[in-house]
């Protein structure tokens, strides 16, 4: 039997909910086939966070819908509902 | 846009300008003389050719060490940045730059900073052993609280970039999110983003909070991109061609309407959500543009389909409960 390697899957939805369409992604290969990096995709791997589940990804944290601090209700910065994904792969080396 | 050489600034119209608020860059192609392109190249530096064991970081200070373009002492005037006749000197005094520096910094801009991006080829990255990949998106400097003023990056392709030579990649919209440096590196993509590929002689001139990142170079050629960081060194409103800017401001009618709102307005520019917008603060998005177009028209009861009007007028019935 061979190792167990991590791929992540990392989307970026459109609200908190998973079937919301997806705004940004990223991906990292742990078992070093494929290597992403920023800017080599123009379209999203999946449509939605549920697309993703019902492709075999598995869901492993999801960022917490925080109040908005008084003052700062209109501030805008990172990307707020960002899903972590991940397959376990295995490998032969 | 078309170009002619003259002494006049061509100022912008008040839609450019909107354009720039909203989406944080405007695009010029071909806009620079294939001459002052040519020069620039000649004086930019040249880039030696790999060998094995060559690093790379050596091959960029030796290209920048041969380069004609001089070291410049941030909080120079950009007037006196660069010597008369030089080809960086030469683009500044385009009627198209100059006209779109005095309409976002008003006159007499100042220099921050410049730097020559050469991005080299996959034969470099094997010389070198190094992987060859993009940079990581990231918004340039550091977290910056300023509400609304803005620096000026222009970016210069003095020579034609194709898809596979990378081309600088940018996120219209993110330039009013307050983020620190290359923080968001994990956004690996982003939907509407944008690579430059594009003809010899184009500018892209940036809001300095935009998400942008260098592609990675995947074909044979060096690729060269010029940035200069400019900011204004006094007011920084009313510096474009006010002529088509309305003196009202009359709402419109909001949600429910009967045909979709005119193109090319004022209004409709800065309500007009790029493909990356989340549902919730895209429309925050707005607020944010509304608030610099504010701080550029000098008008502090300017609003677009209400969106600032709702907030504030909640706001003193709050204060007055």
């Amino acid at each position: 039997m061979g190792k167990l390697r991590q791929k992540v899957l990392v989307l970026y939805l459109k609200n908190s909910a998973l079937d919301s369409p997806v705004a940004a992604w990223a991906v990292y290969d742990g078992t070093g086939e494929t290597l992403h990096m920023a800017g080599d995709a123009d379209t999203p791997p999946y449509a939605t966070g549920l697309a993703a589940l019902k492709d075999g990804w598995r869901l492993f944290q999801a960022s917490q819908l925080l109040p908005h601090p008084r003052g700062e209700e209109l501030d805008l910065a990172y990307l707020k509902y960002e899903f972590f994904f991940e397959q376990l792969v295995e490998v032969t080396a | 846009m078309s170009v002619q050489q003259s002494a006049a600034p061509i100022l912008l119209t008040s839609p450019q300008v909107a354009s720039f608020v909203a989406r944080g860059f405007l695009r010029f192609d071909a806009a620079v003389p294939a001459d002052i392109n040519a020069q620039f190249m000649a004086e930019a530096g040249a880039v030696a050719e790999p060998e094995a064991g060559t690093k790379l970081g050596e091959v960029y200070e030796d290209t920048l060490a041969s380069s004609q373009i001089p070291e410049v002492p941030a909080g120079t005037p950009l007037a006196d940045a660069y010597r008369p006749g030089s080809a960086v000197a030469r683009l500044l005094d385009l009627p198209l730059v100059k006209g779109v520096l005095r309409s976002l910094l008003g006159e007499a801009p100042v220099f921050d900073h410049h730097f020559l991006h050469v991005t080299f080829p996959p034969r470099f990255h094997e010389a070198s052993a190094r992987e060859n990949v993009s940079q990581h998106t990231h918004q340039d400097s550091t977290i910056d609280p300023r509400p609304q003023a803005f620096d000026v990056q222009m970016m210069y392709y003095p020579h034609a970039v194709t898809r596979p030579m990378g081309g600088t990649r940018f996120v219209p919209g993110t330039h009013l999110r307050k983020v620190s440096e290359v923080a968001l590196g994990r956004y690996q993509n982003i939907v509407g983003q944008q690579h430059m590929v594009c003809e010899a002689g184009t500018l892209l001139f940036l809001h300095h909070g935009i998400w942008h990142g260098g592609g990675v170079n995947l074909a044979d050629d060096v690729r060269y991109m010029f940035k200069i960081r400019m900011h204004a060194s006094g007011p920084q409103t009313r510096g474009w061609d006010l002529s088509d800017l309305s003196q009202h401001n009359a709402q419109r009618a909001i949600f429910f309407r009967k045909a979709p709102p005119e193109k090319g307005t004022v209004e409709t520019i800065l309500t007009t959500s790029e493909p990356w917008f989340e549902q919730d603060t895209g429309r925050l998005e707005y607020v944010n543009r509304i608030k610099l177009w504010r701080y550029l028209t000098d008008d502090a009861t300017y609003d677009a389909d209400y969106w600032l009007t709702r907030l504030e007028t909640s706001g003193r019935a709050a204060a007055e409960a």
